[in-house]
């Protein structure tokens, strides 16, 4: 795995993150995010203040307030590079593999020339033998290899990659186990693929996602609101005789405007992104990540996502006067040399009858006839019998004769079960079926039913006919399915959910994918697949696996609640602020407004500090919840909303009255004002 | 808090309750332009003549910025002809107290306050206007101000309803049918209501009589007259609140009965209660449009309990000087609507932007008169002013439902309509122009000579006349803490640039929200849709119209009312 998971206070990110978070304090940079900009100019009045303060104000007291509004800005810039240490130390470990590589340039005369890496352009032809790094993104046009990928997927067994097909793509920065290659170098320098996954989980360009900036709109104009509020306090104050200073009316304003959600709202983005890497799925921008939780239709393809990629043999139903143990026997010599998973399941089936396996070496005189296009049977030559596998109409030309009814029941028995039925024959004898069953993976019909309750329709996708396709959807618990369908279709399919007004994401990896991936809203491309895919999705799976889909859903719909649980916990903490500097403000001319303190904060000052110093604690004690997410729970979004609006609407109601309590103790036991 | 007033408030509030669908129906066909109503026979040729005259194609939809555009012209037509009648009222017919022309200043806060429909009176009707300047001059705004308020409320419905549409609907068509086929008829029968109860309606000049006891030199009164009931049914249905005098209804004329009152209050309710469950079936939710009338009953109730508890309980100070008896507050009622109704009638009024008042709400308790203060504050969506309080509430759905949608894991959206940037940029920018206008102009007035001159007390009750003046300028309320002396050169300016802010700042986002909603495609509700029906729905929207304007007022207001409270209940100090 390259992504392995850091501790959240990992010590090697927390160091950097501090010092970043100092850096972070350039007002042009800060200038992005206007509830910290504002905190920021706030903490500057504040530490003016000291110097030019007004008569009775204590040089302590706008000294401490500066302090913690300067904290309230690191802190917030202290999420933000918490966030960004974790993507850059995995960022670290994938630029490891770009090491500085020679490449085997291919000459229009045919001759080898030895370039730099840096060198190759797209277009070029380049030759890499076993042992050598592959030095740029490219395409096999000629030879296949086995490749060691780890360094990019973490996964250490060697993968094949081969000339055509959808196998065909090779990635810079890994090595060629075996064999010889001829590649077409499909990116230049600083363009490839493992230069982009650098640059995404940096996070060095991230664009803000469409629902981010709604956010930043709104959040600006909550300050601006409270800028308003702040400024005519003071005109409402001289009328009134309460002389308000810039020290206080900037904590004030500070404790009002959104700063906690202002402070984490980059990290949240940016620990979405990093989610994703940890379970190895490359998101090529946030707005992908964001997408991922809209989506309300899911696009799968029956094999390999639902299905196991291979049929297994399920059972054998011999023909009249047949045993099973016999038909077994057959069945298991006609595929003992059969090195396709089918094959294997058969001759694995037929050891629960007592046949244990056998090699072809052992048994003398035995010619394998392996399954050909033509004949599409598969079979083994043995001491004069002729055992043949295949299909029913296959069989029935192999041997002849019209096949028994009973047979044909079965044949028609497991075809309607969304099987597939093969015949053995020994000879001119048929010895009955095997029922060759498409095995639905463990667990998926509780997702399925997880997303049905998310509101998310789960659509299977298969070339198969109509009844097979609806006995596996049946088993599947899929909401729906398309039979028969073409690779095309899938395209017209996202076109249709998608003018409904859907969302839809799927996964896919062949060339012909390439167009229902570019259109989705959400499509996954498996890094095994071809370049064209992975090109055209705005995800890729470094895993190949495209049930991962759901829970790419999943970390979408958690980042946009943790934006929403802290957006919402924000603001509902302002009225317990108000409680502690109200008061604070009036109480010196107005002793009467006494009994609105109901927090019972010992002195205006400490009311006032108390608040400012909670302000900035929170951001701190949420960057965990902010970098971790919001744990998911598959509900529906009646129950989700509730659940989360009791947690953080009451919650951050309530949370800061015994909170900004507990720190005037503090303040007031260590004498600070 | 007596047994009469409990069976006055559930009356009150069952009454409206059962006349919400019916009125709500009445909406929906009265804003379709093929809609059928039982007025056809009688109105649909005045209804064709109308568009001839106007020269528009009452089936020619119009874009946002089109709606917009003839909205704000047509209103500033109407404002330039009032103007130009106050101003020349002197050479005009009906004139029998021989009135002269009005002063420049008032004249331009008039204009505004009427096509606004705020209906702030810096004038007093008998004695500045002529019956000609209140009847052509005024009432017309009084018609054609709440079907333009009405008619945005249906642009912003259509906006939501529709999908992937580009316009909103014709304003020329909504304005023509608006008037003809709801504010008319139903005006023409409360009026006719109002004349059996005692209201007065004749062009006489007014009489002298002479006094039963004379007060010292003076022996003779002048009573008023003139056309005042089919002024008052305008005036409540399209929730003006500018009164025939002065007094507004609180005068005898105006107000004469229990039942008249129960008629007015009702008729302010009428048709923002209607226009909920208009929302309701065009967008084939009836649930949400009942909820949004929930969230709106449950904030009146609100109000209506803080205002008569507060007003029940009186000034504790005169209590213990034996000075008040048990009746509460009773300061600036009518002892013929006594604590109950002045509360119920100063809470409907700010909820709607109305501003009639039957009782002085400058002499309520601290507490009492906050109500009416925070519910202008709030923007007026309990309920709210014809058609603003609906297309004010929704403004506040957009942000509840932008707030609290991201907590179900996707965009927020609402009624299948993403929330994105833009919407929320408009929506936004309604609550901005709202808080400068209040609190901008408020915090001028509370520093500067002009605007302290205008006080008629000191302390933290100035400066709640001050809020309360922008409040209800910017709500285009109309309503005033009556100390304020508000006709002088600086306030008649100011509130009428707050009115102007108020209204047509507001309009125009609210109906590039329309515009930019009415865009969108409609995703298909499903599990994961945003609920907006339902007891959740109605508490985040609570949480947030009153999170919104108690952070953004409370401040302002703990100077003002409750500073004030605090110490009428906390001090030995009488005032």
């Amino acid at each position: 795995m390259i992504a392995k998971t850091h501790s959240l206070f990992d010590r090697r990110i927390i160091g950097p993150a501090v010092i970043d978070s100092f850096r972070k304090l350039n007002p042009v940079f800060l200038l992005k995010n206007p509830v910290i900009f504002v905190t920021e100019v706030g903490a500057a009045l504040c530490t003016l203040a000291v110097a030019f303060r007004g008569a009775g104000e204590a040089p302590g007291f706008i000294f401490q307030i500066a302090l913690w509004l300067w904290f309230t800005v690191l802190f917030a810039n202290f999420a933000e590079a918490m966030a960004e240490g974790r993507g850059k130390a995995q960022a670290d470990e994938l630029r490891k593999a770009r090491t500085r590589t020679q490449a085997s340039l291919l000459q229009a005369d045919g001759s080898v020339r030895i370039v730099a890496a840096e060198e190759l352009r797209k277009g070029d032809f380049i030759v890499v033998v076993a042992r050598e790094v592959i030095p740029a993104d490219g395409e096999i046009v000629e030879g296949a290899a086995t490749v060691d990928e780890s360094a990019i997927t973490g996964e250490s067994a060697p993968v094949i990659r081969e000339a055509g097909g959808d196998r065909s793509a090779v990635t810079g920065g890994t090595r060629v186990l075996s064999d010889r290659i001829k590649v077409r170098v499909t990116a230049n320098p600083g363009e490839s693929f493992l230069d982009r996954m650098i640059g995404l989980v940096e996070g060095a360009h991230r664009q803000r996602t469409p629902n981010e900036i709604a956010l930043t709109i709104l959040l600006a104009a909550l300050t601006i609101i409270f800028l308003v509020v702040v400024i005519s306090l003071r005109p409402f104050g001289t009328y009134s005789g309460v002389s308000l200073t810039v020290t206080v009316l900037v904590a004030l304003l500070v404790c009002l405007i959104p700063t906690t959600i202002g402070g984490l709202l980059n990290a949240i983005g940016i620990a979405g992104i990093d989610r994703m890497v940890q379970k190895n799925v490359l998101a090529m921008s946030g707005r992908a990540v964001e997408a991922a939780g809209d989506v309300d239709v899911l696009l799968l393809d029956k094999t390999g996502t639902i299905t196991l990629g291979d049929r297994q043999a399920s059972a054998f139903i011999p023909a009249p006067e047949v045993t099973v143990e016999d038909l077994a026997n057959a069945a298991q010599l006609a595929s003992l040399a059969d090195e396709t998973p089918e094959g294997r399941s058969i001759v694995v089936l037929a050891k629960k009858y007592g046949f244990r396996g056998r090699t072809i070496s052992e048994m003398p005189g035995a010619v394998f006839i392996p399954f050909s296009a033509q004949t599409r049977m598969s079979g083994l030559d043995f001491e004069g019998r002729r055992i043949r596998k295949g299909a029913a109409v296959a069989i029935q030309g192999f041997t002849g004769k019209p096949i028994a009814v009973e047979v044909q029941d079965a044949v028609s028995y497991i075809s309607l079960s969304g099987g597939t039925p093969l015949l053995v024959a020994d000879g001119s004898n048929v010895l009955g079926a095997i029922h060759l069953k498409d095995i639905v993976k463990g667990g998926l019909r509780d997702r399925f039913e997880r997303f049905r309750a998310m509101g998310i329709k789960t659509v299977m996708i298969t070339g198969d006919n109509r009844l097979t396709a609806a006995a596996i959807a049946r088993e599947a618990g899929v909401d729906d399915f398309v039979a028969e369908a073409k690779p095309e279709d899938k395209l017209t399919l996202i076109r249709r959910e998608q003018t409904a007004g859907h969302l839809v994401a799927m996964t896919g990896d062949g060339t012909n994918d390439a167009p229902a991936l570019a259109q989705a809203d959400v499509g996954m491309a498996m890094n095994t697949g071809t370049q064209a895919a992975k090109e055209a999705g705005n995800m890729v799976d470094l895993d190949s696996n495209p049930t991962k889909l759901i829970e790419v859903v999943e970390i979408g719909k958690q980042m946009l609640i943790t934006r929403g649980a802290l957006t919402t916990f924000s603001i509902a903490n302002d009225v317990a602020k108000y409680f502690a500097i109200i008061p604070a403000l009036l109480v010196g001319v107005f002793p009467v407004i006494a009994p609105l303190n109901i927090m019972g904060l010992r002195s205006p000052q400490s009311a006032i500090l108390s608040a400012v110093i909670f302000n900035a604690l929170i951001i701190v004690a949420l960057i965990p919840l902010a970098l971790r997410g919001v744990k998911f729970r598959p509900l529906g979004a009646a129950a989700l909303l509730r659940r989360n609006l009791l947690i953080y609407g009451l919650g951050g109601l309530i949370a800061p009255f015994p909170g900004i309590k507990i720190v005037d103790i503090i303040v007031n036991a260590l004498h600070l004002v | 808090m007596n047994i009469p007033g409990w069976i006055q408030l559930v009356l009150f509030l069952g009454v409206l309750c059962l006349l919400t669908k019916p009125v709500g129906l009445l909406l929906s066909r009265v804003l379709d332009p093929e809609g059928r109503t039982p007025f056809d026979p009688v109105l649909k040729p005045i209804e064709r003549l109308l568009y001839r005259l106007l020269g528009v194609d009452p089936k020619a939809e119009q874009t946002w910025k089109q709606y917009a555009f003839s909205l704000f012209a047509f209103s500033l037509v109407g404002l330039l002809f009032t103007y130009a009648v106050l101003r020349l009222q002197h050479i005009l017919p009906l004139n029998p107290q021989k009135l002269g022309p009005v002063p420049p200043d008032l004249a331009f806060n008039t204009a505004v306050s009427f096509s606004t429909n705020t209906n702030w009176q810096n004038y007093a009707g008998e004695s500045t206007l002529s019956y000609f300047s209140q009847m052509v001059g005024l009432a017309f705004h009084n018609f054609a101000s709440a079907a333009a308020g009405i008619a945005v409320a249906a642009a912003l419905v259509r906006g939501i309803a529709r999908r992937s549409a580009k316009t909103l609907g014709s304003f020329w068509a909504d304005l023509v049918r608006v008037n003809l086929y709801l504010l008319l008829p139903i005006c023409l029968v409360l009026s006719l209501v109002l004349v059996s109860q005692g209201v007065i309606q004749n062009f006489q000049p007014a009489r002298q009589a002479a006094l039963i006891e004379p007060a010292g030199t003076v022996a003779t009164q002048t009573i008023p007259q003139g056309p005042a009931a089919s002024q008052i049914a305008i005036k409540m249905l399209g929730t003006n609140g500018g009164g025939f005098f002065n007094a507004n209804a609180a005068h005898p004329y105006e107000n004469p009965t229990p039942f008249s009152n129960f008629l007015q209050m009702l008729a302010i309710f009428l048709i923002p209660a209607g226009l909920t469950y208009y929302l309701g079936t065009s967008v084939k939710n009836r649930r949400h449009g009942w909820a949004v009338w929930t969230a709106m009953a449950v904030l009146f109730l609100a109000g209506v309990f803080v205002c008569w508890r507060a007003e029940s309980v009186g000034n504790p100070r005169l209590t213990a000087l034996g000075l008040d008896s048990a009746g509460g507050n009773m300061e600036g009622k009518e002892v013929r609507f006594g604590i109950f109704n002045s509360s119920l009638f100063a809470t409907v009024t700010t909820d709607a932007s109305c501003g009639a008042v039957n009782a002085m709400h400058d002499s309520f308790t601290p507490l009492g008169g906050l109500v009416p203060l925070f519910n202008m504050q709030l923007g007026e969506v309990v309920f709210g002013g014809v058609g603003a309080g609906l297309y004010g509430i929704l403004v506040f759905v957009v942000l509840a439902v932008f707030l609290t949608g991201l907590m179900v894991g996707r965009t927020p959206e609402y009624l299948g309509k993403k929330i994105e940037g833009y919407d929320v940029k408009v929506a936004v920018l309604t609550l901005l122009i709202l808080i400068f206008s209040i609190l901008g102009f408020a915090a001028w007035g509370a520093v500067s000579r002009p605007g302290l001159a205008g006080l008629g007390n000191k302390g933290p009750h100035g400066l709640s006349e001050i809020l309360y003046a922008f409040s209800s300028a910017t709500g285009n309320n109309g309503s005033a803490f009556g100390g304020l002396s508000g006709n002088s050169p600086w306030y008649n300016v100011t509130l009428g640039l707050a009115m102007f802010l108020g209204r047509f700042f507001m309009i125009v986002p609210v109906l590039a929200l329309a515009g930019s909603l009415g865009r969108k495609k409609l995703l298909p509700p499903s599990e994961a849709s945003f609920p907006v029906g339902g007891t959740m729905f109605i508490i985040i929207l609570i949480g947030t119209i009153v999170i919104v304007g108690a952070l953004t007022y409370l401040p302002a207001l703990a100077l003002g009312p409750i500073v004030e409270h605090f110490t009428m209940s906390g001090s030995a100090l009488v005032y």
